[in-house]
C-alpha cells in the first residue's frame, strides 16, 4: 500500500459561490417566467399591453379625468362650455339619483324604502356569514317574516282580519268554485253524448260543494261575528293564536313533550302582535303607495328578493316531485320544469302580463308588479328545481336506508336527513342562479316596469340633460351597481364552494 | 301450530300496484287522485275564466286571425313581405329573423369564446389576466344592459352616414347601421355551387374511407392533396369554364346615404354584438373547464409516445375535452337563441317583437299568440335536448365499448 496523503484529495480552499438561480418569484420572477420568456410570449405581452392601453386609459379618462363633477343642467356637460372634450357627466347622475333608486316613490315616504333595505341587509348579512349562530331563526325571519313586513312597509295598508277570516274567505271561494263547476257539468249533461256520466259527476261535485258549505259554516259564522265586533283584528288574532297554539301543542306531543312547541308558538304570535301594533296594521297601517310609483333600484331589489324567496320552495317541491315514484306527480313535475326551462324569460313575462289576467276571474285584477313576480317565481323555480335535484342525486342511498332503518317516515327522512345535506351541497349553484336572477330582473323593464335599467332608459329622454356623454355616464353608473352586486355574489359563491370542499383540499 | 310459509302475494297485483302508485302503493294512487282532482279544478277555473273574460272583451278565440291582413311594416325581412300580407307571414318573418340573429350570434360567440379561452389558458400572465377581466366584466352585467349599451350609447354615438367609419373601404359603419358588400349572382353561379357541393361531399367521403383504412388495415393514406383539389381546384376549373359565379357590389356614398351593398340595420348590429360577446364569456369558461378537465398525464403520455405538442393536443386532449365541452356548449347556443328574444327591447323585428309585441297589440289574441311564441322556443329547446341526449347515449356507448 502506498501512502497517500489526504492533501491530494481534499481541497484546501473553498469552492467559489455559484451565481444565484434565476429568480422565479416576486415581480421580477413574474416578468421573467410569465411575460418575457420567449419571443412568442414577448409578442403576446405587447399585444395584451396595447389592448389594456386602449381600453383602460380611455375608460379612466372618461370616468375621472375628463369628467364634469358639478353643474345644474346640460350646459355644464357640453364641450363648448367646459372647454375640453367632456367625459362622464356626473351632475346628471346626481340629479337623477332619487329616480334611479326610488322611482316615483313619494319623497316624504322614502324612509320606508330605506328602512326596508336596512332590515333586509341586517337579516341577510348574518345569514351569509357562516360563523354566526342561530341560522334557523335567522333564515325563517328572512324567508317568512321579512317579506310580509316589507310588503306592509313598502306598499302600506292594513289588515281587517287575521288567520281565521282569511281561512274562512279562502274556503268560501273554493266552495263557490266547486259549486259552479258542478252546475256547469249538470247543464252540459243535458246536451252531451256522455250525459249520464256527466250528470253523475256533476251531481257528486255539487253534493261535495254543499257538504263543504255545511262543514265550513261554523267558521264563516264565527268570521261574521268577529267582523261585527269592533276590534275584529285583535279578536281574530286571539282566536287564531289559541287554535294554532293548541294544534302545535297536540302535534308536538301533548302533555308529554309539547311544552317547547307551545312556548315557541306563543312567542311567535306575540312577536307578530308587536309588529302589527307597531306598524298600526289594525287601523289602516301606513299610507298606501301604489306599485306603479315604485321604480329604480327598489324594483330591481324587490323583484330579485321575491324571486329568491319564492323560487326556493317551488324548486324544492318540484325537485322532490321529479324524484317521486308516484307517476302522475313525477310526470307533472317533469313537464312543469321542462316547460319553464324551455322558454325565454321574456315570453314568460309576456305570458304573465297578457295571458294571466285572462285566466283569473274578471273582478279580480292583479297588480302589474305582482304579475311579473309570479312569472319570475315560476321561471326561477324551475331552474332551482334542477339545482336542488342535483343535490338530491348526490346524497348516497345509504342515508335513505339508514333513515328507513330508524323508522322515519318519508317526510321526516326528507326534511331531517336528505334535504339539509342536499341543500348544503348545492349552495354555490343556488347562488349562481340568484346571480342570473338578479341580472334577469332587468327584463321587467320590457313589460313597462321601471327597474334600475328602465329608469335609466327613461332618464335619457330628459332634454334637460341630453348631452353626447349622457348615455355613457348612465350606463357607467348602472353598470357599476350591477357589477358590484353580481361580482359580490359570485365571490361569495366561490367562498362557500371552497368552504364546502375544505376537506378535499391538497 | 302451523309454521308453513305464507303464500307469496300475486306478482301481477304487486306490479300493477307499483305501476299505478309507485313505491307508496295504494296511498300513492289516492294522492294521485287528489292531485288530479286539484289539477282538474284549476284547469276548469282557467278555462271558464278565460271564456268569460274573452266574451267581455269581445275577442273571438281561435286561429282565424292568422289569415287577416297584418297591415304593418317590418324593417328587416328575409322573405318578401308587405303590409298587406297575412299574420301567418308575419309569424314566419319574425321566426326567420330570430333564427338569423341566433345563427350569426352563435358563429361569432364561438369564435370569440374560443379566443378568450385560449387567452385565459395562455402561459402569458398579462394575456390570461386580460381574458379573465373580459369574462368577469361581461358575465356580471345583465345582457339587456349590454344590448341597450351597444344600441343606445355606442351605435348612437357613431357619426352619420356621410362621415361613416370605413372598414378597409369595403364596409362602412354609421349610426344607421352597417353597410357591407353584396354578392350578385351571375351565370356561372349554379355550376360553381354544384361543383363546390360535390367537392365537399367527395372530400368527406374520402376522409371516411381513409380513416377506415387506417383503423382496419393500419394503412396511412395521404388525402390532403386530393381534398385540396376537390374543394378548391374543382370549383376553380368550373369558374374558368362557365365564367365568374358572382360579382361583389361595393357600397358607395351617394348624397346622404349609401347606394349599393346591403344594409344591416343597427338593431341587428347591436343585438349580434351584445349576444355574441355575452355568450362568448360563458363559452370561454366552458372551453377552459373542458381543457383543464383533461389530466396532465394524457399530454405527457402523448409526449412519451413521441407525438409533437400540436399532434398530442389534436389527437388526445381536444377529443377528450370535447366530450366535456359539447353538452354545455349546446346549452349556451340554446341560451343565445332564447336570449335573442331580448330584441324586443330595441325593436329588432324578431319573433317576440313582431309577433308577441306588434301582432298581439293589433289583434288582442293574447292566448293564441303567446302560446305560439312559447311553443316555438319550447320546440327548439326540446329538439336540442333530444339531439343532446342522443349524443350522450352514443358517447356512453362508445366509452363502454
Amino acid at each position: 500500500m502506498t501512502d497517500i496523503t489526504a492533501s491530494t484529495f481534499v481541497r484546501e480552499d473553498l469552492v467559489s459561490e455559484r451565481p444565484a438561480p434565476v429568480k422565479t418569484t416576486g415581480f421580477v420572477g413574474l416578468l421573467r417566467t410569465r411575460l418575457f420568456n420567449s419571443p412568442t410570449n414577448i409578442l403576446l405581452t405587447i399585444v395584451g399591453a396595447l389592448l389594456l392601453w386602449f381600453t383602460i386609459i380611455p375608460a379612466v379618462r372618461f370616468l375621472l379625468v375628463d369628467a364634469v363633477w358639478t353643474g345644474q343642467d346640460r350646459g355644464a356637460c357640453l364641450a363648448e362650455n367646459a372647454g375640453f372634450s367632456v367625459g362622464a357627466c356626473w351632475p346628471y347622475i346626481r340629479a337623477k339619483l332619487p329616480q334611479l333608486i326610488y322611482g316615483f316613490y313619494p319623497e316624504a315616504e322614502r324612509w320606508r324604502v330605506n328602512l326596508a333595505l336596512i332590515l333586509a341587509a341586517a337579516l341577510l348579512l348574518p345569514l351569509l356569514i357562516p360563523r354566526l349562530p342561530a341560522k334557523g331563526l335567522n333564515a325563517s325571519l328572512f324567508f317568512f317574516a321579512f317579506p310580509v313586513v316589507a310588503f306592509f312597509l313598502l306598499h302600506g295598508g292594513g289588515i281587517s282580519g287575521f288567520g281565521l277570516s282569511w281561512t274562512a274567505g279562502l274556503l268560501e271561494l273554493f266552495d263557490d268554485s266547486i259549486g259552479s263547476a258542478g252546475q256547469v257539468l249538470l247543464s252540459l249533461s243535458k246536451t252531451s253524448a256522455i250525459a249520464p256520466l256527466l250528470w253523475v259527476v256533476g251531481k257528486f261535485i255539487v253534493l261535495v260543494g254543499i257538504a263543504i258549505h255545511w262543514l265550513i259554516f261554523p267558521l264563516t259564522w264565527l268570521r261574521d261575528q268577529i267582523q261585527a265586533s269592533g276590534q275584529s283584528v285583535w279578536v281574530d288574532f286571539a282566536i287564531t293564536t289559541a287554535v294554532v297554539s293548541l294544534i302545535v301543542f297536540v302535534l308536538g306531543g301533548g302533555m308529554r313533550s309539547g311544552g317547547r312547541a307551545l312556548a315557541s308558538s306563543i312567542v311567535t304570535f306575540i312577536a307578530i302582535a308587536i309588529v302589527v301594533k307597531l306598524m298600526g296594521l289594525d287601523h289602516g297601517g301606513l299610507p298606501i303607495v301604489a306599485t306603479n310609483l315604485w321604480g329604480g333600484l327598489l324594483v330591481t331589489l324587490v323583484v330579485s328578493v321575491t324571486g329568491i324567496v319564492t323560487s326556493l320552495p317551488i324548486g324544492i317541491a318540484l325537485a322532490l316531485g321529479r324524484r317521486a315514484s308516484i307517476p302522475l306527480i313525477r310526470i307533472f313535475s317533469i313537464a312543469f320544469i321542462e316547460f319553464w326551462r324551455g322558454v325565454p324569460l321574456i315570453t314568460v313575462l309576456f305570458f304573465a302580463s297578457y295571458m294571466l289576467p285572462l285566466f283569473l276571474p274578471g273582478n279580480f285584477t292583479v297588480d302589474g308588479l305582482v304579475r311579473a313576480l309570479i312569472g319570475i317565481a315560476l321561471f326561477t323555480g324551475a331552474y332551482q328545481a334542477e339545482n336542488v335535484r342535483g343535490g338530491l342525486a348526490a346524497i348516497p342511498r345509504g342515508q335513505n336506508e339508514a333513515a328507513a332503518a330508524l323508522g322515519l317516515s318519508w317526510w321526516k327522512t326528507t326534511s331531517l336527513i336528505v334535504l339539509p345535506q342536499a341543500l348544503r351541497h348545492v349552495i354555490p349553484n343556488l347562488v349562481n342562479s340568484f346571480i342570473s336572477l338578479f341580472k334577469d330582473t332587468s327584463l321587467v323593464s320590457i313589460v313597462a316596469l321601471f327597474d334600475l335599467l328602465g329608469s335609466l332608459r327613461a332618464s335619457f329622454s330628459d332634454p334637460k340633460w341630453s348631452t353626447p356623454s349622457t348615455a355613457f355616464t348612465g350606463f357607467a353608473f348602472a353598470g357599476i351597481i350591477y357589477f358590484i352586486f353580481c361580482f359580490g355574489m359570485s365571490r361569495y359563491s366561490l367562498f362557500v364552494e371552497r368552504r364546502l370542499n375544505a376537506h378535499r383540499r391538497n | 301450530m302451523s309454521t308453513e310459509a305464507r303464500k307469496p302475494p300475486l306478482q301481477i297485483a304487486l306490479k300493477i300496484r307499483r305501476l299505478l302508485g309507485g313505491k307508496a302503493g295504494w296511498n300513492g294512487v289516492a294522492v294521485q287522485l287528489a292531485f288530479a282532482a286539484v289539477l282538474g279544478w284549476i284547469a276548469y277555473e282557467i278555462i271558464s275564466n278565460a271564456r268569460a273574460n274573452l266574451e267581455n272583451q269581445h275577442i273571438a278565440a281561435g286561429f282565424g286571425f292568422l289569415k287577416n291582413n297584418a297591415g304593418f311594416d317590418v324593417n328587416q325581412t328575409l322573405i318578401s313581405y308587405t303590409g298587406s300580407d297575412t299574420f301567418l307571414r308575419v309569424f314566419v318573418v319574425g321566426l326567420l329573423n330570430t333564427l338569423v340573429v341566433s345563427v350569426v350570434g352563435i358563429v361569432f360567440a364561438t369564435v370569440i369564446g374560443f379566443i378568450v379561452a385560449l387567452c385565459r389558458l395562455s402561459p402569458n400572465w398579462l394575456v390570461s389576466r386580460v381574458g379573465e377581466i373580459y369574462v368577469e366584466l361581461i358575465r356580471n352585467l345583465p345582457l339587456l344592459f349590454q344590448i341597450l349599451f351597444w344600441y343606445l350609447a355606442v351605435l348612437a354615438a357613431l357619426p352619420n352616414p356621410r362621415q361613416s367609419i370605413s372598414l378597409f373601404g369595403i364596409a362602412f359603419v354609421s349610426n344607421r347601421g352597417l353597410v357591407i358588400p353584396q354578392p350578385i349572382g351571375l351565370a356561372g353561379l349554379e355550376p360553381f355551387l354544384a361543383a363546390l357541393a360535390f367537392g365537399i361531399v367527395a372530400a368527406l367521403a374520402l376522409r371516411i374511407y381513409a380513416r377506415r383504412a387506417l383503423f382496419q388495415r393500419g394503412q396511412m393514406i395521404r388525402i390532403w392533396p386530393f381534398v385540396l383539389g376537390l374543394v378548391i381546384g374543382l370549383p376553380l376549373v368550373t369558374m374558368l369554364v362557365f365564367g365568374l359565379p358572382f360579382t361583389v357590389e361595393l357600397p358607395q356614398l351617394k348624397g346622404f346615404n349609401f347606394a349599393g351593398g346591403s344594409r344591416v340595420i343597427p338593431e341587428f348590429v347591436a343585438l349580434t354584438l351584445a349576444l355574441s360577446t355575452y355568450t362568448a364569456a360563458f363559452i370561454a369558461e366552458i372551453v377552459r373547464a373542458g381543457i383543464q378537465s383533461v389530466h396532465k398525464g394524457q399530454m405527457e403520455a402523448g409526449a412519451s409516445l413521441g407525438l409533437s405538442r400540436g399532434t398530442a393536443l389534436r389527437l388526445i386532449v381536444v377529443p377528450q375535452a370535447m366530450r366535456v365541452i359539447v353538452p354545455p356548449l349546446t346549452n349556451q347556443y340554446l341560451n343565445l337563441t332564447k336570449n335573442s328574444s331580448l330584441a324586443v327591447a330595441i325593436g329588432y323585428p324578431d319573433l317576440v317583437s313582431v309577433w308577441a309585441g306588434t301582432s298581439l297589440s293589433q289583434t288582442g289574441q293574447a292566448i293564441e299568440i303567446i302560446t305560439m311564441t312559447m311553443g316555438v322556443y319550447l320546440l327548439i329547446s326540446l329538439i336540442t335536448s333530444g339531439v343532446m341526449s342522443i349524443y350522450g347515449w352514443r358517447l356512453n356507448r362508445s366509452l363502454g365499448a
